[in-house]
């Protein structure tokens, strides 16, 4: 009953993302209970952000941890071989997958030839972004999402919302209905523990029959070929050393130089993401199961994805290379707290999502070029970045470099406007006509509708014809 | 420099800048060819119209000791911006230049350390926007010189932090968005219980003041150049 009820929700496509952008941002707006299940999140978010920063010296950190990826960016080719070579010599397989393609191909080749039938996941954004679990159910695999959000994701035939806690825009008695579904009975506790605790029971039955675990990577160590696994769950653990095969798929830029840079940002990293000042669980996988040791899988695989990520170095956007994945920027925004990372249509949400999305999809891809427009620049994404990214400052020159229809339209208009407002008598011809034009249109101090690209203004709010304005 | 939008929908706030400044004994020049920094193209993705536009504006303001402009936005562009606008042009030194010499109205004041000595005002509450706030990296000189006007009262707001929603294109791209954002704000100031809120940019006030007014949240709204010029 529940594989069959699990079946029905294989990994959802992207491509299923319904209506504009715009559409998204108002189907979200008039969701009441997603408005309260988001505020909740983003204040306690905010919260904890000042006691980061009070005792623990958070903004001292972030210096710190923006000059180790900065550094880690510029040496990438050099670390990425280290790990890799050291990884081999650790008794690991390495990979690296120029795209989502190769990725995918990889893995499911892999489950084939070891005949697995049940795979278990932990959190893992590479894999979202990836698709895998889409080429997965299609290569008749079943896919069992073990982190507790993707669980209940899974069970919603949803994407995640954010990049850290993908079901923060569910409230409790929504997760409880999900688990009600899933398990075909009433008998589902309500409250907090009791949902947790059956979660727990219902997912580790699925471990047992894994014969593959995936993870997800947050760091790569150069120097002693170890991956680093981050999580306050336990699943991801459990992940990386019941079954039989390890594979861990990792976005090509997660990768330090050394422990000394591995310590800081393991440290930053939940400082940022949930305000602790640590993990409750931090997993380091050097290599599979050795002579003599007693648990650990048989074989690990780690998974190193290019995904257009290479491209970026040395570009103008190279510094999005430097993101840990945190998701700070996400709670940070008002555009994400508002409208919850599904708006977005695609598996990196908030800003780092609108940068990253066209960039790795390329700018007239029609599921993401209008992305870095959902933003008012208001800058709090960077100031809330842990690694010192200017999002604000990419997000405009994504704009710059966004192709789509409604931006050629606007470029038209735009340059009109620069002929006529780099001359001072041109300029002051189109003040006067506008003035007039509200004047005339003006009722009691107030424009109600504009027309053409204003109508866009007027929707939703007046336009003052005289200053200050009337009440 | 008069800034597009008061040009647009409030000539009242860059006269007022001008009275302030003058009353506090600044010798005041407001070249007329004069006509916007370029931000609006360059944050809706089109550096090379922007570029042209603010080709003008460092022409216009080329020699002045400092240029002084009523909004924090078009300041932040000017500073912020032009370096990476400018970059690798031919005239990237000039673009530099005008960047060091321009400053917020009352960043200027701060920074002179100047009184225009305005007329009492009541309770008001401040709206800090984003650009004054975290790219001019700013919140005390409003609120200093606020402090200076005989009986004014600021009732700071919940969230003040918080964008209002403007963010130029993007209200005209994702209205609904942006509209629900101003509403927020507008209720946040006026919970102050503070009949007017009072911002160093006209654009964040045209939108709250919109939002309001069509909601029907009792707001006024004034510039802070209209209370410290008064």
């Amino acid at each position: 009953m529940s594989t069959r009820r699990r079946r029905r929700n294989p990994g959802v496509a992207y491509s299923d993302v319904k209506g504009t952008l715009r559409d998204r941002t108002v189907d979200a707006l008039r969701d009441p209970t997603l408005a309260d299940n988001l505020r909740t999140a983003g204040d306690s978010w905010g919260a904890g952000r000042e006691v980061m920063k009070r005792d623990f010296g958070f903004d001292q950190m972030r210096d710190r941890a923006r000059d180790i990826r900065r550094s880690n960016i510029r040496n990438m080719p050099a670390l990425l071989a280290e790990l890799q070579s050291n990884v081999r010599a650790n008794g690991g397989v390495v990979v690296r997958a120029a795209d989502a393609d190769e990725a995918c191909r990889y893995i499911t080749d892999l489950a084939r030839a070891r005949g697995a039938r049940v795979v278990a996941k932990s959190k893992s954004m590479a894999t979202e972004e990836i698709k895998l679990n889409e080429a997965m159910e299609h290569a008749g695999l079943e896919v069992v999402e073990t982190d507790l959000g993707e669980w209940i994701i899974q069970l919603a035939n949803e994407h995640p919302s954010h990049i850290i806690a993908p079901a923060v825009h569910l409230n409790r008695d929504q997760v409880a209905a999900l688990f009600r579904d899933e398990a075909g009975t009433d008998d589902v506790p309500t409250d907090r523990e009791g949902l947790v605790a059956h979660a727990r029971v219902r997912l580790r039955e699925k471990f047992a029959q894994a014969e593959i675990g995936i993870s997800g990577v947050n760091l790569g160590v150069a120097s002693t070929g170890t991956v680093c696994i981050v999580e306050n769950e336990g699943n991801a653990r459990l992940v990386t050393s019941q079954p039989r095969i390890h594979v861990a798929v990792m976005g090509m830029e997660r990768v330090v130089a050394d422990w000394d840079e591995a310590a800081h940002i393991l440290q930053v990293l939940p400082m940022a993401a949930i305000s602790q000042d640590a993990a409750n669980y931090v997993s380091l996988i050097t290599g599979p199961r050795r002579e003599g040791e007693t648990d650990g899988p048989e074989e690990f695989h780690l998974v190193i994805i290019d995904g257009g990520r290479g491209a970026l170095r040395g570009s103008e956007f190279e510094e999005v290379l430097s993101c840990i994945r945190c998701g700070a920027c996400l709670y940070s925004c008002p555009m994400w707290q508002n409208v919850g990372g599904q708006a977005y249509g695609s598996p990196y949400s908030g800003p780092i999502g609108a940068i990253i999305t066209p960039l790795l999809e390329g700018p007239s891809s029609p599921g993401s070029r209008d992305l870095p427009f959902m933003s008012t620049l208001c800058g709090a994404c960077g100031d809330a970045c842990p690694v010192g990214i200017p999002l604000p400052d990419l997000l405009v020159r994504a704009r710059a470099r966004s192709s789509s229809p409604a931006k050629r339209k606007a470029g038209l208009a735009f340059r009109v406007w620069s002929l006529l407002w780099r001359r001072g008598v041109t300029y002051r011809l189109t003040m006067i006509g506008w003035r007039l034009g509200l004047r005339i249109r003006g009722r009691g101090g107030w424009v109600h509708r504009l027309p053409g690209p204003g109508s866009g203004w007027t929707k939703v709010r007046d336009m003052p014809s005289k200053w200050p304005p009337r009440r | 420099m008069r800034t597009c939008l008061s040009d647009a929908i409030a000539p009242k706030v860059w006269k007022a800048t001008r009275r302030a400044l003058e009353r506090a004994g600044v010798e005041v020049k407001v070249p007329r060819g004069q006509t916007c920094c370029g931000q609006p193209a360059w944050t809706a993705g089109h550096p090379d119209q922007a570029r042209a536009v603010a080709r003008h504006t460092i022409k216009v303001f080329a020699g002045s000791d400092e240029v002084v402009v009523p909004s924090g936005s078009c300041a932040g562009m000017v500073i912020h911006a032009f370096p990476e606008l400018f970059a690798g042009q031919p005239d990237e030194d000039d673009a530099l230049d005008l960047a060091l010499r321009t400053i917020e109205f009352t960043q200027f004041l701060a920074k002179h350390d100047l009184d225009p000595r305005a007329k009492a005002c009541g309770a008001l509450t401040v709206h800090d926007s984003c650009h004054m706030l975290r790219v001019l990296d700013e919140n005390e000189s409003p609120r200093d010189a606020l402090a200076k006007v005989p009986g004014c009262e600021v009732r700071e707001m919940a969230h003040t932090d918080q964008c209002c929603g403007f963010g130029g294109v993007f209200a005209l791209n994702f209205p609904e968005l942006s509209g629900r954002l101003g509403e927020q704000k507008a209720q946040a100031a006026a919970a102050t219980g503070a009949p007017e809120v009072v911002s160093c940019d006209l654009g964040c006030l045209m939108h709250i003041a919109g939002r309001a007014h069509r909601t029907g949240i009792p707001l006024r709204a004034r510039h802070i150049s209209e209370v410290l010029g008064s």
